[in-house]
């Protein structure tokens, strides 16, 4: 790999052993993806995890001296003080939640805690070169804002905020842009649910190729895309994917197949649809809680809950995980007094795959996300995976049926 | 009698051990870290160990933290696998492996997968680029 002046002296210490650490993980990288040279980035996002691995390393670096040259926005871990007032957290996860917040302040990134930064915070613009971890971010600034990242993991995406660097392969290179496989969607697609579904269904049948959508409504939410992109890079490993006439790259099927044939075509049916949703929900019956914001809820999801629960009463506990902006925009406006009213509450900086929800363990709950069905496997945690609308009816009776 | 395979070092180490193959992709998170044994629903290798494994895959999947958090656990506990053979190579999953020094290979030969069964005995060597299958 052809080094600048710079990143040669980065690697050869001169920087620190921190940046050492970084580049040389990075120089590594690299050479596994045949990457010619480094290049700058300017955006980085990390996904913090709170989890051991996540500490151990961020606090290696910190104790090695590094400190960030473009401050990344970080993941949520979960909110500790509000945590300590509706249940109990263990000593052990008080601290390991107080040293995760500690070493990424050291290191000097933006505690966010959100998921969502590229609606709020970090948004790229068109063509940036970027280095963004987390599931529903790569894809979302990759197709919905044409800039260029590739699938980072929390850690090389934190080795680049260190460095100002990444290495140059993959998605941050025009041919690899190219759709690949032509997804023709003969299924119903018409709320931001049935995107959630399409992007978990689609996977397994396209083997790392970049997928083109067709025949999509031309217009989705913002909430659509994130949902498509969240579950397309959790059921399998797509950090791109094209919609014909709705993403940059991608104003016509010519353009977004670079001129070139696709290499097969599936289709998406209705059955196909019900099929996954049928696979990944967890049995009907009687709930302990509803759960959402698995990726963040925004405002005009916020908006959606607080008007559907507005003057009733539910019979669980319901939740909407979001970011601190957000939640301070739905205080404002009144949607969270009407949730709280009802007995639903908004808990920012808070991830679903976090100890806080231990109270919830053992537990069944109603979601709209497969996401965060998919992930909370590991704490046996069950869910009934239902459109928004059809999570608060069931919040609102106990029950899903 | 030994078969050896050319293979493109993607995180460096030797080692020998026994073969486990998915036809799915896989996500280290979803690995029990006490047991070494897969949890993931509908998984090909649902309920079965990986510890002390060279584990055959095509890809990596989950999200951008998850696969160094499932890998960190298991190289604490002992029950994560002793070896990682893929064909797609994607960032998180290879960031992850070269920070847990874990060794990991791709671009195989197509005969080492014509040939090679559950329970072979197999040799990785990711510094040269080798891989031997020895019984």
């Amino acid at each position: 790999m052809q080094l600048t002046v710079e990143e040669q002296e980065m690697l050869d210490g001169k920087y620190g052993k921190g940046t050492q650490i970084a580049m040389k993980i990075q120089v590594a990288l690299g050479e596994v993806f045949d990457a010619p040279k480094m290049v700058q980035v300017s955006r980085t996002h990390v996904a913090l995890s709170n989890q051991e691995a996540d500490l151990w390393f961020v606090e290696k670096l910190v104790n090695a001296g590094a400190t960030c040259r473009v401050s990344p926005t970080v993941n949520p871990g979960f909110n500790l003080e509000y945590f300590q007032c509706i249940t109990t957290i263990s000593k052990e996860d008080e601290q390991t939640i107080r040293r995760t917040r500690q070493a990424y302040k050291e290191i000097g990134a933006t505690l966010t805690f959100d998921c969502t930064p590229y609606l709020e915070k970090n948004v790229p613009r068109f063509g940036e070169i970027t280095a963004f971890s987390e599931s529903s971010a790569t894809p979302f600034i990759n197709s919905v804002y044409g800039a260029r990242t590739n699938r980072e993991s929390a850690q090389s995406a934190l080795c680049a905020a260190i460095t100002g660097r990444t290495p140059l392969y993959g998605f941050l290179l025009d041919e690899n842009r190219k759709g690949q496989v032509l997804v023709d969607v003969q299924a119903d697609v018409k709320n931001d649910f049935d995107y959630q579904l399409l992007g978990y269904a689609v996977p397994k049948k396209l083997q790392f190729k970049t997928p083109v959508f067709v025949n999509l409504p031309t217009n989705p939410s913002p909430a659509a895309l994130m949902n498509l992109g969240a579950q397309l890079n959790t059921a399998g490993n797509v950090p791109m994917y094209h919609i014909v006439g709705v993403t940059p790259e991608a104003r016509t099927i010519e353009d977004a197949f670079q001129g070139d044939e696709p290499e097969r075509i599936i289709t998406i049916t209705q059955e196909d649809l019900d099929q996954v949703h049928a696979e990944i929900t967890d049995p009907v019956g009687k709930i302990d809680f509803a759960l959402f914001g698995c990726p963040h809820f925004n405002l005009n999801q916020v908006a959606q809950v607080a008007e559907l629960v507005k003057g009733k009463k539910l019979k669980v506990k319901l939740w909407i995980m979001t970011s601190s902006l957000t939640k301070e925009l739905a205080t404002r406006m009144g949607y969270l007094e009407t949730l709280q009213a009802a007995g639903g509450d908004i808990v920012d900086d808070t991830c679903m795959d976090q100890p806080c929800w231990e109270f919830l363990y053992g537990k069944k709950g109603v979601t709209d996300s497969p996401k965060c069905a998919y992930y909370t496997k590991r704490r046996n945690m069950q869910f009934v995976i239902r459109k928004v609308e059809d999570c608060i009816e069931a919040a609102m009776r106990g029950e899903v049926s | 009698m030994s078969e050896t395979y050319a293979c493109h070092k993607v995180s460096e180490g030797v080692i020998e051990g026994e073969v486990l193959l998915s036809t799915d992709d896989f996500c280290f998170y979803l690995v029990d870290p006490k047991t070494g044994i897969v949890i993931e629903k509908n998984h090909c290798l649902e309920g079965q160990s990986i510890a002390d494994k060279i584990l055959v895959f095509p890809s990596g999947k989950g999200s951008s933290v998850v696969q160094a958090d499932g890998m960190y656990q298991l190289k604490m506990s002992g029950k994560g696998p002793k070896a990682l053979i893929i064909k797609y190579p994607d960032t998180v999953l290879v960031a992850s492996s070269i920070i847990m020094e874990l060794p990991v290979v791709d671009r195989v030969p197509k005969d080492f997968y014509e040939h090679v069964k559950n329970g072979n005995q197999i040799r990785v060597d990711a510094d040269h680029g080798q891989l031997t299958i020895q019984s």
